[in-house]
Formats: C-alpha cells, sequence, structure tokens
C-alpha cells in the first residue's frame, strides 16, 4: 500500500479526494512541484510516472499505489543538477520560477517521446521520425503555461540538451 | 470536492455490478471526472477505479482495428496501424488537450467526457444538464462554445472532444457491456442529442461499461482533420472537420465528413456523402455541401459566427483534399 516517489516508498493517504500534486507537496513534503490552475490547464504540477509525464492535480492519490513517480527533486540536486536543471539555468529559462519545476519535468519526457517517435501536430509526416524544429518544441510544451513569458529560453535550453544528446 | 467511497475493480464484472448503482462513477484517466468533481458538478457516493483493469489493448480484429476503452489517447495516436491506417484519427487525438492530459486520458472517458459550458461548469448558474429543470442559462447567456446544429429550447452545449468527430468519419463502433447483455452502436449513433432529456449525453444505460471501439477496415484516401480554435494549441474546437475522401478520375468516390463545435454530438450528415460522391470537385459544389450542411443551423447571438466559420471550414478542408483552389 504505498507509492514511490523517487525512489522511496510512502503510504498512501487516508483521504482518497487527495490529488497526486497534494500528497507530494502536503503528505511528502516535496514541495517542488507546484499548484497553478489545479484543473489540467497549466502544467505547474507536471510530474512523471513510470517515466511518463501527467498533471498530479487531475490524478488521485490513491490510484497510484504501487507506481514509481519522479518529481522535480528527482531528476537532480543543487549539488549535482540533472542536464535539463543546468540547462534552464544556463538559458535564464525562467523569471519568477513558479512553471519551471512542471517545464523541466515535461521537457525531460518530450525528449524521450521524440526518440521514441512519437508524432504531435506539429508533425508534417506521421510515418516519419519527429524533427526537434522549434515548432515541434512549441506545440509539445504547449501543456506547460509560463506567466513570465520565458518561452523563448526554455526553447533553448531544451535544444541544448537535445543537441548534447544527439 | 465532496467525499466518496473509493473501490478499485478488480474484475470487469465488479465494475459493471457497481455502476448500475445510483451515485456511483466509473474512474478511468480521471481527467475530466476529477475536474469536475473539484467543481462540485459531479458528486459520486461511490467512485469505481477501473484504471486497471485490462481493458487497454490495441489489437487487428477482422480487417479492422479494435481499441480498448483503457487504451490513452497517446498510444492510439502513437499505434503503428492508426497513422498508417487511420491517420485522421491520429490527427484529431493529436489536435486535442496537450501530451500531459493525453498520457492519461482513455478511449472511453473521451467518448464520455462533459460539455464545457461554462453554465454546466459552474455550479452557481442555472443549467438543465446539471439540474433537470433549473433553466439553460447559455440561451441569451454566454454561448461562445456552444451548438448551431441539433439544439433544442432546453440544451445548446456541445460535445467537445476531437477524437469522436473522426471516429464518426471513420464509422467506428462502441462496444458496450452490462451485466446482463453486451451490445455495439455506432459511433454516429451513441451521442444523442438534448432534446428534453438534455442531462443524458449518450445512450449509455445505467450499468452499460464502454469496453472498446472497433475500426472498419481500412479504406485509405486522403485524410485531414482541422480544427478551429482561439489560439493554435491547447484549446478546445470552436468548429472542426474530419475528412476521408477518397478520387478518382477527378470525381469524389468518398467522401466522409464529420464535424465538431457545432452540435450536442459528432456531427455526421448523411446527405454530404450522396451530394459529392460521383460528382466533379469544384467550390460551387463545396458550397452546395455547406447550405446542405447549415440548412437548419441556428446561431444563439454570441456563437453566430460559427454558421459562416463551419461553412469556410468545410471548403477549406475540400479544397485541400482535392486540389481545387480557394
Ligand atoms: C485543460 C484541458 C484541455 C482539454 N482539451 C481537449 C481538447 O482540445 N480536445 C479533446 O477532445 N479533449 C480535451 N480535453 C478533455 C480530455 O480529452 C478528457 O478529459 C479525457 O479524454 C477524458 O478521459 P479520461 O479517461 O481521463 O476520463 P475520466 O475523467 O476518467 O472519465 C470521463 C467520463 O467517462 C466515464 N467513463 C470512463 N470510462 C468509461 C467506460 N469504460 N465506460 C463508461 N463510462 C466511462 C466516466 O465515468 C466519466 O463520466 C481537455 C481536458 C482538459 C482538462
Ligand atoms: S447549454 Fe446545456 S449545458 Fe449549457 S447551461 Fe444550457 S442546459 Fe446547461
Ligand atoms: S496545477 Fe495541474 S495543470 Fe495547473
Ligand atoms: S518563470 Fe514565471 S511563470 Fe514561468
Amino acid at each position: 500500500m504505498a507509492i514511490s516517489i523517487n525512489g522511496q516508498d510512502y503510504p498512501l493517504p487516508a483521504d482518497p479526494r487527495t490529488s497526486l500534486l497534494d500528497f507530494l507537496r502536503r503528505e511528502a513534503g516535496l514541495t517542488g512541484t507546484k499548484k497553478g490552475c489545479d484543473h489540467g490547464q497549466c502544467g505547474a504540477c507536471t510530474v512523471l510516472v513510470g517515466g511518463v509525464r501527467i498533471n498530479s492535480c487531475l490524478s488521485l492519490a490513491v490510484t497510484h499505489e504501487g507506481d514509481e513517480v519522479t518529481t522535480i527533486e528527482g531528476l537532480g540536486t543543487l549539488a549535482a543538477p540533472g542536464a535539463m536543471q543546468a540547462a534552464f539555468v544556463a538559458h535564464d529559462g525562467f523569471q519568477c520560477g513558479y512553471c519551471t519545476p512542471g517545464q523541466i519535468c515535461s521537457a525531460t519526457a518530450m525528449l524521450q517521446e521524440i526518440a521514441a517517435g512519437w508524432p504531435s501536430d506539429a508533425t508534417e509526416d506521421l510515418d516519419a521520425a519527429p524533427a526537434l524544429t522549434d515548432a515541434e518544441i512549441r506545440e509539445r510544451m504547449s501543456g506547460n503555461l509560463c506567466r513570465c513569458g520565458a518561452y523563448p529560453n526554455i526553447v533553448a535550453a531544451i535544444r541544448d540538451v537535445a543537441g548534447a544528446e544527439a | 470536492m465532496r467525499p466518496f467511497d473509493y473501490q478499485r475493480a478488480e474484475r470487469f464484472e465488479h465494475a459493471a455490478q457497481l455502476v448500475g448503482e445510483d451515485g456511483t462513477r466509473l474512474l478511468a484517466g480521471g481527467t475530466n471526472l476529477i475536474d469536475l468533481m473539484k467543481l462540485q458538478v459531479e458528486t459520486p457516493q461511490t467512485l469505481v477505479d477501473i484504471g486497471r483493469l485490462s481493458l487497454g489493448t490495441i489489437a487487428e480484429e477482422g480487417d479492422g482495428l479494435r481499441i480498448g476503452a483503457l487504451a490513452t489517447n497517446t498510444a492510439t495516436a502513437v499505434d503503428p496501424r492508426v497513422r498508417r491506417d487511420y491517420p485522421v484519427l491520429a490527427r484529431a487525438i493529436l489536435a486535442g488537450a496537450t501530451q500531459q492530459l493525453r498520457n492519461k486520458a482513455t478511449t472511453a472517458g473521451n467518448l464520455c467526457q462533459r460539455t464545457r459550458c461554462y453554465n454546466f461548469t459552474n455550479i452557481d448558474q442555472p443549467c438543465n444538464k446539471r439540474e433537470p429543470g433549473s433553466g439553460c442559462g447559455a440561451i441569451k447567456g454566454i454561448a461562445r462554445l456552444h451548438a448551431v446544429l441539433g439544439t433544442s429550447d432546453q440544451c445548446i452545449a456541445t460535445y467537445p472532444g476531437d477524437m469522436a468527430v473522426a471516429l464518426a468519419a471513420l464509422d467506428a463502433r462502441v462496444e458496450i457491456s452490462g451485466e446482463r447483455r453486451s451490445r455495439s452502436v455506432r459511433l454516429r449513433d451513441f451521442h444523442r442529442l438534448p432534446g428534453d432529456t438534455p442531462w443524458r449525453d449518450n445512450v449509455l444505460d445505467a450499468g452499460e461499461v464502454i469496453t472498446a471501439v472497433t475500426l472498419p477496415a481500412p479504406v485509405g484516401g486522403i485524410q485531414l482533420y482541422r480544427k478551429v480554435r482561439e489560439r493554435s494549441s491547447y484549446a478546445f474546437a470552436l468548429v472542426s472537420v474530419a475528412a476521408v475522401i477518397g478520387i478518382e478520375e477527378n470525381r469524389f468516390t468518398r467522401a466522409d465528413l464529420a464535424f465538431g463545435g457545432l452540435a450536442h454530438k459528432p456531427w455526421h450528415d448523411p446527405r454530404l456523402a450522396e451530394l459529392l460522391v460521383g460528382s466533379e470537385p469544384s467550390l460551387a459544389l463545396f458550397d452546395k455541401a455547406a447550405d446542405l450542411l447549415l440548412e437548419d443551423a441556428r446561431g444563439y447571438g454570441e456563437n453566430d459566427f460559427k454558421i459562416p466559420l463551419a461553412r469556410r471550414t468545410l471548403a477549406a478542408v475540400l479544397c485541400e483534399a482535392t486540389g481545387v483552389e480557394p
């Protein structure tokens, strides 16, 4: 009866109403994941479940028994930041930083999706391997809003990591 | 959110049995239901989590394809058979929501998603769909998203989804199972018009569960999904068109069209194919098709624009499919 978060087990919440987002922040004390809209409209709460990105605000924690959740805290530390975290810093991919954990989790999963050949709405040919154009990055990141409008630098940070991996 | 009893269905029969009871709702991806529970639009006493039932398979069946009720929208859109043989379906799914949402959203949950009418989602407003008999706050109110075809004086809401519009063009079927019987209905007949019972979105009876959507044998042709919205991504359709078009010797051999954003259901008018098939594509013909489609269209003020927009979007799709200069 547990959820694994960044490799550590946490007991399921007593109240089934608890969203995965509230569970992370309140019960696991992992406040890196942010609450923007609480209705699936902003992406601030994006986390990875079994490597797949989802909005944690629209998911009940009890439904994640046995799942492996990765949050921004699981992608690196201040002393040893992950590649995407370091690239966001290097490219000023934020201003206030509120949307940033969600952006970084989302971007991390997005590069895996492109590598797996998943098409997007911006993909011209559904059968070809998707190219890493700015249009593709923007469409694929459209579930993460940034009120500070740091978008150009976010795209630059993602390109940087993608280039390094390619 | 109101308190509820959480039950995880371990077997299909268990889910079907529980969902027959009053105040029970099925939970699939949760991206619509949990949203509405937070708004207290949905207040189930029991939530039956079907997320772990093995209903997620996408498999060939006969000459067609069977997409399990719990297959995620992502799994369907990236499936190589869907991309190759039913590209209009992949396109429609990819045009909807965001990657995060599509990763959780399921086939059945998508079909059963509720309207985005602002009065429906605001419990302080009157709404016949949410609270039968309370009136419709959208008629003479904020109605930008609302329907222009098949409305009633009780409700003018639209079915908001994209995937089902493509499924209507493809003439897919919905497989339904209950405790006692199983049946299959055409997707084109699955969603309802509001009439005098706007609280019923579709033909599911109490105790029935969607198990799959089945696609007929691939028909090839040119398949397009065009979605017109307020911004270029992450927004619901104002008007959308799904088209499966065949052309031989400069004549239509197939013209299966379905429309989103216009009605309480994905709109399919069989008269369009009757008009188009056998004829030579031309702007004049496309105009006639739009006349037929919109013959009984009626605006409610804020959504009047949808009528000319539907005409232009239909023409644009047919031009793209046939190469006629717009
Ligand atoms: C911000 C936002 C933007 C969106 N944009 C779009 C968009 O552009 N286009 C679009 O098409 N959609 C859009 N969506 C809607 C999204 O596609 C739906 O929320 C999703 O498809 C619902 O699937 P689910 O599995 O999460 O359903 P759930 O929320 O789990 O369930 C929805 C309904 O279906 C019922 N249900 C689930 N499974 C079954 C079953 N097997 N049998 C019978 N009933 C069942 C549930 O009881 C519930 O009533 C958007 C959603 C959000 C939050
Ligand atoms: S249009 Fe339908 S859903 Fe919207 S307020 Fe009227 S009755 Fe309710
Ligand atoms: S907080 Fe989850 S999408 Fe906004
Ligand atoms: S950095 Fe402020 S919201 Fe994105």
